[in-house]
């Protein structure tokens, strides 16, 4: 492949026309920069959204009781009610498909938490132990709140490392430590890391029943959360549905009273930002092609004029017995090496903006909504590539089958 | 080495068409030197690209160094021409980024032959026009008598059956016309068959034979004298 005769010549008639080479390829460059910007915020949008969900299991659904606020069966708007502890073990038996389900009990209050001499104030909740599930919790030390915990209303607590942090000496081991909650002294058997944000890790979990009992609430929860396995959004939606009719029958209120349960469908807004972020990207995808399309005609257009400059060239060449592929090749080569290399700055510079982009958004801590981490992955820049290609390869055909096609009588004749 | 047989050409022209070869008839033998005469509009040039497989006839045949040519494919027609024929040009038509000797040498680029190969042979070729000296200059820094000499040696490298000449003294003085025509007339005498296209009397009698062109026919010399 490699001749130097080829590339002379092409070398050659790229420094005999440096601003026109140059403007061509600045266009190429250009088009490829773009679609890289773009598509790196693309992944940028996408990560953020996906971080925003990051918290919770995407397949959970959560119900929590409001007021009503229209009249059911007799009864007044304006009615409060609760859930119970009972209801999460109806939902996980009833309801089809529910794979892990868990109630809280949200202590209400900051509660000042102590160890030996430290103070600290955390938010103290009261869960069952399917809760890591739901929350994206795992324990890093000792264990989760487990069903015998539940059972014996131990007081027990499962602290976040955030916790510890506060509460212990650096390398201290707090499992089986006592902790004072509220007055109220815990045995500390596990410690969890959460997948969410910071703040997650700064809970003190205890068990749901212990809760209970400790802020004499009977048997009261604030939130029933359940996880839909693998079932698909409309499958998801069918479920909450079924929810709200059992809850709506035990409870008497209106089903279609929008302001007596809510219940949040995380699977069902995963999916709706998903698709958004999915359409916000095959937009960019065509813009981005669009510019380079516009960089492409730009080639063309160079290698018409070109092969229209050098048709007397063209012409000797025919006569003195070069092939018409030898000519196509001649001009292909010209105009992929144009668009391969301005291509190549381009998206050099396009992932150079987008790195730059992300350690920024790092160093200087911006905390943007729906968006992190834009980057190029090695897929769109492969993808790029063999772009490149054969878009230099689509904008030199079409010229150089105009060249093999020169007549060679005509262009000697061309003075 | 060549034979045309009844080769009849005509071009579309602004609707009608316009017989431009009427059923010539023309043999050349190997070793010939031979001029074609003619004025402008006779056919003496599409004679010529028909000869030099540039343009394709009509109907006839033609058939050079016994092989027919005719219905050639791109391909095949640029083989034929990179094998049998060696072409000169009134304007030399060398590539102006090269130097003399890759211009000489770029016949030998299509036959695939090696760089240095190629190279080689090409600077024999040179020192054969009496360039040797010039071979890494550029065409631009070169005379009119040197480029058509350049011009000459690319025309033989791939060892050609016949030289086809389009007027090719025709931007050159008159004494370097009688340098390349001596050339022609070496390179004639080692038994390459060299046909001139000009309108130049003075040339034409350098050559063996004369054909003479008038509408598209070819016209017997007493008859050409006398007009």
């Amino acid at each position: 492949m490699f001749d130097i005769d080829k590339w002379q010549e092409i070398l050659f008639t790229i420094r005999k026309n440096k601003l026109r080479t140059f403007l061509t390829a600045f266009s190429v460059a250009w088009g490829i920069f773009i679609l890289i910007i773009l598509l790196g915020v693309g992944t940028g949008l996408q990560r953020g959204v996906e971080y925003d969900f990051r918290n919770d299991a995407i397949n959970s659904i959560r119900i929590s009781a409001g007021q009503t606020s229209l009249p059911y069966k007799g009864l007044q708007p304006g009615r409060r009610w609760s859930l119970k502890s009972e209801d999460y073990r109806d939902i996980k038996n009833k309801i089809k498909g529910v794979e892990h389900a868990t109630a809280r009990f949200h202590c209400r209050g900051d509660f000042t938490v102590r160890y030996r001499h430290k103070y600290a104030s955390f938010n103290v909740r009261g869960v069952s132990p399917d809760m890591m599930y739901i929350e994206n919790q795992t324990p890093v030390l000792g264990r989760y709140i487990n069903r015998l915990d539940l059972q014996s209303r131990r007081k027990v607590a499962v602290i976040g490392t955030k916790v510890v942090e506060g509460l212990f000496d650096k390398g201290a081991n707090p499992i089986g430590k006592w902790i004072d909650i509220s007055g109220v002294q815990y045995r500390v058997v596990g410690v969890y890391k959460d997948q969410g944000e910071e703040g997650e890790m700064k809970n003190i979990l205890i068990p749901l029943s212990t809760a209970q009992v400790a802020y004499n609430a009977k048997n009261t929860v604030h939130t029933i959360m359940y996880t839909v396995g693998d079932a698909s959004v409309k499958e998801s939606i069918a479920m909450a549905d079924q929810t709200r009719e059992m809850l709506s029958e035990k409870y008497r209120f209106d089903p279609k009273d929008q302001r007596a349960i809510y219940i949040g469908n995380n699977l069902e807004n995963f999916r709706k930002f998903k698709n958004l972020f999915l359409g916000v990207k095959a937009f960019l995808w065509v813009i981005g092609l669009f510019t380079i399309i516009a960089g492409i005609v730009g080639v063309s257009n160079i290698m018409y004029i070109v092969i229209k400059d050098r048709t007397r060239e063209i012409g000797v060449r025919k006569a003195i017995g070069a092939p018409p592929g030898s000519i196509i090749g001649l001009f292909l080569q010209e105009s992929i090496l144009i668009t391969l290399v301005a291509g190549y700055i381009g998206l050099i510079a396009g992932i150079a903006v987008i790195e730059f982009a992300k350690w920024a958004l790092v160093a200087f801590d911006v905390n943007a909504p729906y968006f992190k981490d834009p980057e190029i992955d090695l897929f769109t820049a492969v993808m790029a590539t063999v772009l490149l290609v054969v878009s230099g390869a689509a904008a030199g055909y079409f010229p150089a089958r105009k060249a093999a096609g020169v007549d060679p009588i005509v262009a000697l004749r061309d003075e | 080495m060549i034979y045309l047989h009844k080769i009849t050409k005509s071009y579309e022209a602004g609707g009608h068409s316009l017989q431009v070869l009427k059923d010539v008839n023309l043999e050349i033998e190997k070793g010939e030197l031979v001029s074609i005469m003619g004025s402008s509009g006779s056919g003496k040039s599409t004679m010529l690209n028909i000869l030099g497989i540039l343009d394709k006839y009509d109907s006839g045949t033609y058939s050079l160094n016994n092989t027919l040519i005719k219905n050639l494919s791109e391909r095949k027609a640029a083989y034929y021409r990179n094998q049998f024929i060696g072409f000169v040009f009134q304007s030399f038509n060398l590539l102006s980024f090269k130097n003399a000797m890759e211009n000489v040498a770029l016949p030998l680029y299509y036959q695939k032959v090696g760089r240095k190969k190629r190279n080689m042979k090409a600077l024999e070729y040179l020192d054969m026009v009496g360039l040797k000296d010039w071979a890494h200059h550029m065409p631009s820094e070169m005379s009119g008598g040197q480029k058509q000499r350049v011009a000459i040696a690319r025309s033989l490298i791939s060892d050609p059956k016949v030289i086809l000449a389009d007027e090719p003294t025709g931007a050159l003085d008159s004494k370097t016309t009688m340098e390349v025509m001596d050339i022609f007339k070496e390179v004639n005498r080692k038994g390459i068959t060299v046909v001139i296209v000009t309108h130049e009397n003075e040339i034409s009698e350098l050559t063996d034979r004369m054909i003479f062109l008038k509408d598209g026919r070819i016209i017997q010399k007493a008859m050409a004298n006398a007009s």
